[in-house]
């Protein structure tokens, strides 16, 4: 009885419960967040949904709470997706199931609708992305379709919000009529029980029974009710992909338009921060402090250069961000990262990945975590934990901000341009090389088959909400690591009290002069030890820090500072531990959940740890060597 | 008689029509569901280079397979040339 299991999740007392079902990618995101309002992350990247998103919502009087599934292929299916789905559905009372499918793919998504039915639950089915099945010339008789599979069936545009009053009505008219609380709560146990729909305990006896007549069942539907054109009718896809996908054009149009989109989100991005950096220094400077003039020294230091420090360090971040998710979310939303996985798989293969560890590595120079997190597309764990291994290598764009201020500090606009690529290189072969010596060990045999969908133009509206919500959600996790750290770093900067801040005599100096035999010899002194600390924390600090250490919250006087204290060689060394050790303590707990593995979680902190020493110490003890022998200036 | 034809020698173009699937039920649950079914039709789109993956078209999908997986594929009957 349904008493021994414990529900996975469940409604409380009058509210339905509605579930989401659909294959991946067929838009069940997109239909979410336009029914309930609220932001679901979206991407066409098959797969990508895996924490079951929740919302309240309101039917005509009647509340819900609407639960967007994972993607799955099949009911039956042996991924993770496929058994997350089977255990809700097994443990969750459910009301209702919206299905949802992809109208140009009805040929073959069918199927899921089907299995739905076997199982008995109450159901609608949408037939999204009408938009595209027009423009295909895929027709559907919905009205016969409907009356044969026995529920509701409604041609939709998720994104284009068409079809969507319809799909509220029929959701309302299946619910039926609400419980009468009044009635519920004096209600017999009999009753009560009429009122929540019990989940079936074992889906598995009944699809297996059902699935001999599954095939022919789906022919005749699909007979009776849709007609496919003769001919593939997305000439846009297929003049695209002639050009994209060119077997020696590809990939060199692949680099450039990355290229072209790191550029632009530095050449757009970069200003801005900077103006947002000096705005925030203009009032902290003109109206803060003078406000605090009155307190004593150590609470306004607290308060101006640890607090208020830290909140401008996370907010100049916001715009850089803000655009870096824009091009992702254009790039995923119109169907070219499938296309790179395409282009990129022969290479990663040899290295033991597939195309889809390549895409997120490439996700992973916005961010790290939401990129490990994305390995969960990936079935075969020892490609997951391979893909986890090498994405921390990618050069987020938190580093990115500590390479620019360096760059900028250290050497002449080209030169400084020449650094940055060289540490993007870096930033690869660190990736190669990781793979490659580690292949052996993480070794999968997964099949690799994705999808390539029709390219899609992005609306503006999808991308911005897109953006937004991950700037939200970098506001929310970062400032808290990042306020935390900028006033950590001043309070070992200031202690003991008394001690002129950062001196040796404080702690962050003793700190750094205890690590001297170790970092001494890549070129790393005691105040670069702290930033370097503090930066395990979260690369977002470590500008900040570097400001309460050398005491200058001015970029260029910073700049002059830092400067005038270390070499060029040390800087560049410390440049590349930057890039090579581990970036932060998120991406740290998001592979320790994700992996599940505390063994492997420590392996890949020490194995960054590691080549970021060695990097640098044959980088810093080179460069001295051929600094002696004159080569170098 | 000829062997029977793989999917990763069609020629860029060319379809034909699948008898069976050599998969273990993990990949072939996945094939078919993605519409790789026996008796299926199927057009190779174009193969990527240095052995990369092929794309291929079944029904109304598009997608990519590496050829070690398409191996996995048995043809029975070609359809025209392209
Ligand atoms: N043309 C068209 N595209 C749509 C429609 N609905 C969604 N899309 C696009 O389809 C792609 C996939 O949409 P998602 O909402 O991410 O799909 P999903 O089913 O949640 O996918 P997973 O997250 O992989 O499970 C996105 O690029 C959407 O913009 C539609 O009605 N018409």
């Amino acid at each position: 009885m349904s008493h021994c299991q414990s529900p996975v999740w469940s409604a409380p007392a009058g509210q339905a419960t509605i579930a989401v079902l659909g294959m991946p990618n067929t838009g069940k995101s997109t239909f979410f967040s336009q029914l309930t309002g609220s932001h679901a992350h979206i991407g066409n990247w098959p797969g990508l949904t895996v924490d079951l998103l929740q919302a309240d919502l309101d039917l005509e009087g009647r509340p819900a709470q609407l639960v967007d599934l994972p993607g799955i292929y099949d009911l039956r299916g042996h991924s993770e997706d496929e058994a997350v789905v089977r255990r809700f559905l097994e443990a969750t009372p459910i009301d209702l199931v919206v299905v949802i499918l992809n109208a140009s793919q009805i040929d073959r998504q069918l199927r899921l609708a089907l299995q739905v039915r076997q199982l008995g639950l109450p159901a609608v089915l949408l037939l999204n992305m009408a938009d595209e099945a027009r423009r295909f010339g895929v027709s559907i008789d919905t009205e016969r379709l409907s009356s044969e599979l026995g529920l509701p069936v409604l041609l939709v545009s998720a994104k284009y919000r068409r079809g969507l009053a319809q799909v509220r009505q029929a959701m309302v008219r299946q619910l039926g009529p609400a419980a009468d609380p009044s009635a519920l709560a004096g209600a017999s146990a009999a009753s009560d029980a009429e009122a929540q729909p019990a989940p079936i305990p074992l889906l598995e006896p009944i699809l297996q029974a059902g699935e001999a007549e599954l095939p022919e069942r789906m022919a005749l539907l699909l007979a009776a009710a849709v007609r496919l054109p003769p001919q593939w009718r997305d000439r846009l896809t297929r003049r695209l992909d002639a050009l994209l996908l060119h077997p020696w054009l590809g990939l060199p149009l692949f680099f450039l338009a990355m290229a072209l989109m790191f550029q632009a989100i530095y050449a757009i991005g970069v200003p801005l921060q900077e103006a947002l950096g000096s705005l925030l220094d203009a009032f902290g400077k003109g109206v803060l402090t003078p406000l605090l003039s009155g307190l004593p020294p150590f609470l306004k230091g607290f308060l101006l250069d640890a607090l208020y420090q830290g909140l401008g360090t996370v907010t100049a971040f916001l715009p850089v961000i803000f655009l870096f998710f824009l091009a992702m979310g254009v790039l995923e939303d119109s169907g070219y990262l499938s296309r790179a996985a395409y282009l990129m798989d022969a290479f990663m293969e040899r290295l033991g990945l597939d195309g889809r560890s390549f895409v997120l590595s490439l996700m992973g120079f916005g961010c790290n975590v939401p990129a490990i997190l994305g390995t969960r597309v990936m079935r075969s764990s020892g490609l997951r934990l391979l893909s986890m291994l090498i994405i921390p290598f990618s050069l987020c764009s938190a580093r990115l901000n500590v390479f620019l201020f360096m760059a900028a500090a250290f050497f002449p606009p080209l030169q400084g341009g020449l650094v940055i690529f060289g540490l993007y290189l870096m930033s690869f072969a660190a990736a190669i090389l990781t793979a490659l010596l580690f292949k052996g060990r993480f070794a999968s045999d997964e099949p690799l088959v994705l999808e390539l969908p029709p390219y899609r133009f992005p609306t503006l509206r999808q991308m911005l909400n897109r953006a937004w919500a991950e700037v939200r959600h970098f506001w929310f996790w970062a400032r808290r690591f990042i306020i935390f750290g900028v006033v950590a770093v001043w309070l070992l900067n200031t202690l003991p009290l008394g001690v002129a801040p950062a001196s040796a005599a404080s702690l962050s100096g003793r700190l750094g002069e205890l690590l001297q035999p170790l970092l001494g010899p890549i070129g790393i002194n005691p105040k670069l030890t702290v930033a370097l600390l503090f930066g395990f924390i979260a690369k977002e600090i470590v500008l900040g820090g570097l400001a309460v250490i050398y005491g200058q919250a001015d970029p260029a006087a910073l700049g002059r500072a830092v400067a005038t204290d270390v070499s060029w060689t040390q800087a560049v060394s410390f440049m590349l531990f930057t890039l090579l050790y581990t970036p932060c303590l998120s991406t740290v707990a998001v592979i320790r959940s994700e992996s599940k593995r505390l063994g492997f979680t420590v392996f890949s902190v020490l194995w960054s740890l590691l080549l970021a020493w060695l990097v640098s110490f044959v980088f810093f003890q080179g460069a001295g060597l051929l600094q002696r022998l004159g080569v170098l200036g | 008689m000829r062997t029977p034809p793989r999917l990763a020698d069609l020629v860029p173009g060319q379809s034909a029509t699948i008898g069976s699937l050599a998969a273990d039920t993990g990949l072939g649950q996945r094939l078919a569901a993605l519409g790789l079914r026996p008796g299926q039709r199927v057009e190779l789109l174009r193969r990527a280079g240095w052995g990369g993956p092929l794309h291929l078209r079944v029904g109304m999908t598009e997608l990519m397979l590496r050829r070690r997986d398409a191996a996995r594929v048995d043809l029975i009957a070609l359809d025209g040339a392209a």
